[in-house]
């Protein structure tokens, strides 16, 4: 039907004469309109979520900030909120976040990536059937139980592996900054496979016939051309990493040190959250309007991250054919 | 057929008969000829939870037509709902604050404190440590705000060879009833502590896990992870401040109040609201008379007679009232 | 005279895996040292693959030792107990979490999918709020989900929604947690088309709708698949959020999706069994996690034959 409208009306403008039809559509389409609105309403609830997160993190922190100068928040080198008298740097739990996702990406771009391209390039269809499976249910295991591996196998595991690191206690923020890692291999794995599948055949075809090797291939044609994305995977499983909470709160501790040691135990945005959320602290006390500061800190962060990557997706986004 | 196409059938199958398997099992309980039915929601402390669990467990085998249910928000969290009549009782290992208490005035909710349990707060060190007694005061030498004490040799005033060896500190986290009742106990007032110690978070088996793995190690956990412990710590004696007796934590030395000052109760809070309902009223009651299989099951220690009436008559004042 | 011992066997080795590289290299006719760079990368690949399994394996493998001694179908149908560990199951949990991933499902993927479209193939990314929606999504990933549980609280269970405590707020909280794992996944399927699949489309005359509906939504399928395994694994596999919304960590009764009388989840249950003194249930904490598996493979299992199905390459 729309085949016919469309020659027809090229068939009147061809001819030059005889009654004008314009090469619109006969009618307005509303179905298409009213399955664009609803479309639209699906990606608007991303803004109604994040608009809910700020105002129910908002409205506590003022009340925070009201009691707690900004610049002891941001500035302060001791994080005590429990104590007496409490202190509210944050300081010690923003390093250990940035310290156990460093550690964490540190592990699973290699891994992923090397996996990634092992399935996309060189493995059989039968192979990758069921690689890529199980790597994906590594992505179903609970935190809880990665925490606990981490705490319970890892860390003896990674003790005995680097004795001449300063152990002490069963907490570490390497081994927990591990574990994350481990649990984003898929993400990365899985999305990055998915990437470089889609790179059109003819591409890799071409390369090999100018002669290039399977390595060549692989890395200077397959991996530029899927590089937005993988640069997504990988801005998503840092995403993922920053805001675990289970694995860092069972694996790294609960002490907020200052420090960047592999072997100290440190506590993490979330994991401060997590436990203070779900621990004894009255509602409506200064100490627990922290949950909120420290989520909108969070937020923010996180916020700053995604809109520098956002940039360089764009820049990296190569369309073929 | 294909494979993939076995592959799905067989998975919904599991799926149904996991389903039909979960579901079929209820009827299987049905023990007492009880013939009450309704609902009953408890939330609040984690620690306090296994007594309200096995309360739970128990009145269910008898009254198979009451559904209970325990969270575990914390107790903040459990008087936050409580206060907002969302749970019906709230399990709470320190005391409910001014704010809560101002909470629950304003929205009408009338609530007796009853207490359902001792528990013994220990300080456990590695069975290999020699070092059997300690005085509060030699306790709060480590302990306290700003100590300097790093080793065993600092510790003024200990009878056994202890040398000079390092001292490793563990401790729950510092949003816990734990926490409150040990630091004020101690160090005199609540949040009152030296900040330099492995703070082990969520789970309580940190400590026993930490110290039991290092010989110079030192933590405080509740009785019941002592006992469970099955050796691998040592719980100190703490000497008397009266009788200057070094008294270790037993179920007795804490029932005849000679365990002091680490002793505490451990509370759930009824509202006035949620008694008129029969099942609460005998749930609350079962609690308090059968509370040795209870504070048994999940190795608490149990209350004394005096205790048992105490309780009683505060959850029949709140009825009437 | 061959030498003995282990220098010998070394030198033969080398010398093996100097002969291959060599012949490889005449028969390809690429140059030696790439063969050896080939190699080699392979090798490194191999060794990233191998370790992530490893891990995986070791987890697993972790899990099943101690949890062995509790290891049987019982676990599948019987109850949570307090009282007696040794009879205790997981059964009123493990319905808890499929009622729960099954609203998941049902929200993620048709809102999930539709963002991904409306982003892809409908929004002009000039202008402003399409790039703030961008900018949402992407943040939204990246929120601890302790944060959605604090959300779920404020807004779903109780706020405007009210809902009250009951597992579809569960439900609603999970969803909003994973759906930007989706629709970042599911963009990145759409936008890897061709676009000349799609020009070929309206060349035939076929409406923007159709062109997706009918050529970029069935080649985009196994790249939306992939992203919703993530999620659901992911969703599945929470704790700290469902504890805020009501989640119990101790119910002997089948939940309903819309009753009240509490429910609970899966790695809700292992965390509470995992924290107990008793060292019976640290046991069953390690069966559960062998449980979970066990679970997140079948449902994994469908989403991997449908993507497997609808896999081509272009």
């Amino acid at each position: 039907m729309e085949a016919r409208d469309a020659i027809g009306a090229s068939r009147a403008i061809g001819t030059g004469g005889g009654p004008s039809r314009s090469l619109q559509a006969p009618s307005p389409r509303y179905g298409e309109k009213a399955i664009e609105a609803i479309l639209g309403l699906c990606a608007l609830l991303s803004v109604v979520t994040t608009t809910a997160i700020v105002i129910s993190l908002l409205e506590p922190s003022i009340d925070f900030f009201g009691q707690v100068s900004l610049k002891e928040f941001l500035f302060g080198t001791a994080w005590a909120p429990t104590f007496t008298p409490p202190e509210f740097g944050v300081l010690p739990i923003v390093l250990a976040t940035m310290v156990t996702s460093f550690w964490g990406l540190l592990v699973a771009i290699p891994l992923g990536l090397g996996a990634a391209i092992y399935l996309s390039e060189y493995a059989s269809p039968r192979a990758r059937k069921t690689i890529k499976p199980t790597l994906e249910v590594l992505a179903g295991v609970p935190t809880v139980a990665i925490g606990f591996f981490a705490l319970f196998f890892m860390r003896p595991v990674l003790e005995d592996l680097l004795p001449f690191l300063p152990w002490s206690g069963p907490q570490a923020a390497g081994v927990a900054g591990l574990a994350v890692g481990l649990m984003i291999v898929p993400i990365i794995a899985s999305l990055s496979e998915d990437a470089m599948s889609a790179v059109p055949t003819g591409l890799r075809e071409a390369a090999y016939g100018l002669g290039a090797t399977k390595m060549r291939v692989a890395t200077r044609v397959v991996l530029p051309a899927a590089l937005s994305g993988i640069v997504a995977s990988i801005v998503l499983a840092t995403s993922r990493a920053v805001g675990e909470t289970m694995i860092v709160l069972l694996a790294a501790g609960a002490s907020p040190n200052l420090t960047v040691g592999f072997t100290e135990s440190v506590q993490t945005m979330t994991a401060f959250i997590g436990q203070t959320a779900t621990g004894d602290i009255a509602t409506g006390t200064v100490t627990y309007y922290t949950i909120f500061a420290v989520g909108l800190l969070l937020f923010l962060m996180t916020l700053i991250l995604n809109m520098i990557s956002i940039r360089l997706v764009r820049r990296f986004h190569e369309a073929y054919d | 057929m294909t494979s993939s196409k076995w592959l799905t059938i067989v998975a919904c199958v599991s799926v149904l008969a996991l389903g039909v398997g979960a579901c079929g099992d209820d009827d299987e309980t049905s023990g007492g000829g009880g013939d009450l039915s309704g609902t009953i929601r408890i939330d609040g402390s984690s620690t306090v939870a296994p007594l309200s669990e096995a309360a739970a467990e128990l009145f269910q085998a008898e009254q198979p037509g009451v559904k209970v249910t325990v969270g575990t928000s914390g107790t903040g969290g459990g008087f936050e709902k409580f206060c907002a009549g969302e749970t019906d009782i709230s399990d709470a290992s320190r005391p409910i604050e001014e704010d809560e208490i101002a909470a629950c005035k304003s929205n009408g909710i009338a609530f007796e404190e009853v207490q359902v349990a001792n528990d013994a707060l220990s300080v456990v060190v590695n069975p290999e440590n020699p070092v059997e007694c300690m005085t509060v005061e030699q306790v709060s030498q480590i302990w306290d705000r700003g100590s300097k004490v790093d080793s065993w040799g600092d510790v003024k005033g200990l009878e056994a060879d202890v040398g000079d060896e390092g001292m490793e500190l563990y401790g729950p986290g510092t949003d816990s009833g734990t926490f409150d009742h040990f630091t004020e106990a101690i160090n005199g007032e609540e949040g009152v502590t030296r900040s330099n110690y492995n703070n082990i978070g969520e789970d309580d088996n940190g400590v026993i896990n930490g110290v039991a793995g290092d010989e110079w190690a030192l933590g405080y956990v509740p009785y019941s992870y002592v006992e469970e412990s099955a050796g691998k710590v040592k719980p100190l004696q703490i000497e008397n401040p009266e009788s200057g007796e070094c008294v270790a934590p037993t179920v007795e030395t804490v029932q005849d109040a000679s365990y002091v000052p680490l002793g505490r109760g451990l509370f759930v809070y009824p509202s006035g609201e949620a008694l008129q309902k029969q099942e609460v009223l005998d749930f609350l009651t079962f609690y308090i008379s059968e509370n040795d299989p209870i504070t048994e099951a999940a190795t608490f220690v149990p209350m004394t007679e005096a205790q048992k009436e105490a309780s009683q008559q505060k959850v029949d004042s709140l009825v009437e009232g | 005279m061959a030498a003995l011992g282990p220098q010998a066997e070394r030198t033969r080795l080398a010398a093996a895996g100097a002969r291959s590289v060599t012949r490889a290299a005449i028969l390809s006719g690429q140059p030696l040292k790439d063969v050896i760079k080939g190699r080699i990368f392979f090798a490194l690949l191999l060794l990233a693959l191998g370790l992530a399994l490893l891990g995986l394996a070791a987890l697993i493998l972790d899990a099943v030792i101690d949890g062995r001694s509790m290891l049987s179908l019982d676990l599948l149908t019987n109850s949570a107990s307090r009282i007696s560990p040794e009879t205790a199951g997981y059964a009123n949990a493990i319905y808890g979490t499929i009622l729960l991933i099954g609203g998941v499902l049902v929200m993620t993927v048709p809102i999930g999918i539709g963002s991904a479209i409306y982003l892809e193939e409908y929004a002009d990314r000039t202008k402003w709020w399409n790039r703030v929606v961008e900018l949402n999504i992407q943040n939204l990933a990246a929120v601890p989900s302790i944060v959605y549980g604090i959300l779920g609280l404020a807004f779903i269970v109780r706020g405007p929604l009210d809902l009250g405590f009951i597992l579809f707020a569960g439900s609603i909280t999970l969803s909003l947690l994973v759906l930007p794992t989706v629709i970042i996944a599911a963009r990145e399927a759409i936008r890897a088309v061709p676009p000349s699949i799609r020009e070929g489309s309206f060349a035939l005359g076929a409406t923007r709708w159709q062109t997706v509906r009918r050529q970029v939504l069935p080649a985009a399928i196994p790249g939306i698949a992939t992203g919703v395994i993530l999620a659901v694994s992911r969703a599945a596999g929470e704790t700290a959020p469902l504890l805020l919304v009501g989640a119990a960590t101790f119910v002997t009764f089948d939940p309903t999706v819309f009753g009240d009388n509490g429910y609970t989840a899966l790695p809700v249950m292992i965390f509470n069994n995992a924290k107990q003194a008793q060292p019976e249930f640290h046991v069953l904490a390690a069966a559960g996690i062998v449980v979970m598996l066990a679970v997140i493979l079948l449902m994994n299992s469908f989403a991997i034959w449908l993507r497997n199905r609808y896999e081509q390459r272009w």
